[in-house]
């Protein structure tokens, strides 16, 4: 995230009402958990509002990721202080936990009827592929991004990390820990950031 | 005081969750489970489930469900709001110190190392999203022939909608319902 100090700006009731609506449906959306949220916050957040960019985007889940708690919840703090300051976080963490809150009060009821129904799974399973179009779109997306960059060693970070998460299952915090390290270390030129 | 014995349990989970959604369930389950006995592990189970089902963060899920069998609708707003007590507390002081600092160098050669490791773990979380898709498990099966087709007709299908900018919303409502009328039809 650049530095510059637009979360100081005081916002009107039309900004922190955006914040929350599209938080809102970011939280709803999000099918599966964890980075689903990367796509729908591009989509909102660099496409639509053109409140961050694509490196910014990055950079919000790199820290969300590395932070306890859950990604969603983290990444919603973090936009909502960037972008409308105290109030900006609270605004964004509310509409992040509400659709939860709604959704299972509607069927902690009758969840079985929920959980068994075969209509219900079939709904899901159509997401869940819509979904996977959605996150093969950024990452081809990003990795095109950065293979244009032709820098070596954030290509290997890429290369290296994929191998250790996906094939070895290396937890990530372990990950986002070694690459920022080597970061740290190695990549320091202005031409890497 | 349950709402309150709720919160605390949620607070803790907060704090010790490192690693996104999945990672709170064992925490979920030593406080609510094995420490208060609140819940079966069978009804946790169920909680499991159910918050991997429903759209929404896991993690929150988790927390409003668990919350909710325990104690009703005040049970589920405790555990949310103490589970997301750290990260808010963290979040800000962590943007409060990178506004202050970003502009060191250090902290930019860290997100310089940590922007390309972000870039994979999408890569990975892609690539197991495709093998959920056309297997419903994480793993590739040893028998490939077990594959579900509506994966193999409705990933296409929902590439194109995401290449025609149809917008989030609308590919993932149309990728459901087409789910459905595709189940409905063998």
């Amino acid at each position: 995230m650049s530095s510059d100090k637009t979360a100081l700006q005081v916002r009107d009731k039309g900004f922190y009402w955006k914040l929350f609506k599209s938080t809102f449906i970011i939280s709803a959306f999000t099918i599966g958990g964890g980075f689903v949220i990367i796509p729908l916050m591009r989509a909102k957040f660099v496409d639509e509002y053109g409140w961050i960019d694509d490196k910014e985007t990055l950079d919000l889940v790199a820290i969300a990721q590395s932070m306890p708690g859950v990604v969603a919840v983290n990444a919603a703090i973090i936009l909502g202080y960037r972008m409308g300051g105290v109030m900006g976080t609270l605004t964004a963490l509310l509409a992040t936990v509400l659709p939860p809150l709604i959704t299972l009060s509607l069927i902690a009821s009758c969840y079985t009827l929920v959980v068994d129904n075969y209509y219900v799974k079939a709904l899901l399973k159509g997401m869940q592929c819509g979904a996977t179009a959605l996150i093969v779109d950024v990452a081809l997306d990003l990795l095109k991004k950065q293979g244009k960059k032709k820098l070596l060693i954030p290509i290997v970070i890429t290369i290296g990390t994929f191998i250790a998460s996906f094939f070895y299952d290396v937890n990530v915090m372990y990950l986002i820990l070694i690459d920022g390290v080597i970061g740290f270390l190695f990549l320091r030129d202005p031409k890497y950031n | 005081m349950i709402y309150f014995q709720l919160f605390w349990e949620f607070v803790k989970v907060g704090v010790f969750c490192v690693g996104g959604g999945y990672a709170s369930m064992p925490l979920i389950q030593a406080g609510i489970v094995d420490t208060h006995h609140w819940l079966t592990m069978a009804e946790f189970v169920d909680v499991f489930t159910i918050s991997q089902m429903t759209p929404g963060p896991i993690g929150i899920n988790a927390a409003t469900f668990a919350g909710m069998k325990v104690a009703g609708i005040g049970g589920a707003i405790a555990a949310t709001a103490g589970f997301s007590l750290p990260s808010f507390i963290i979040g800000v002081s962590l943007a409060k110190l990178f506004m202050k600092y970003g502009n060191i160098d250090g902290v930019y050669s860290i997100l310089n190392g940590l922007r390309p490791a972000v870039v994979a773990l999408i890569c990975s979380a892609g690539v197991s999203f495709i093998i959920l898709a056309l297997w419903n498990s994480d793993r590739i099966p040893a028998d490939l022939s077990t594959v579900d087709w509506r994966g193999i007709i409705l990933m296409p299908i929902g590439y194109i909608m995401v290449k025609k900018k149809l917008g989030v919303i609308k590919t993932l409502l149309g990728t459901g319902v087409l789910g459905m009328l595709l189940t409905l039809m063998i």
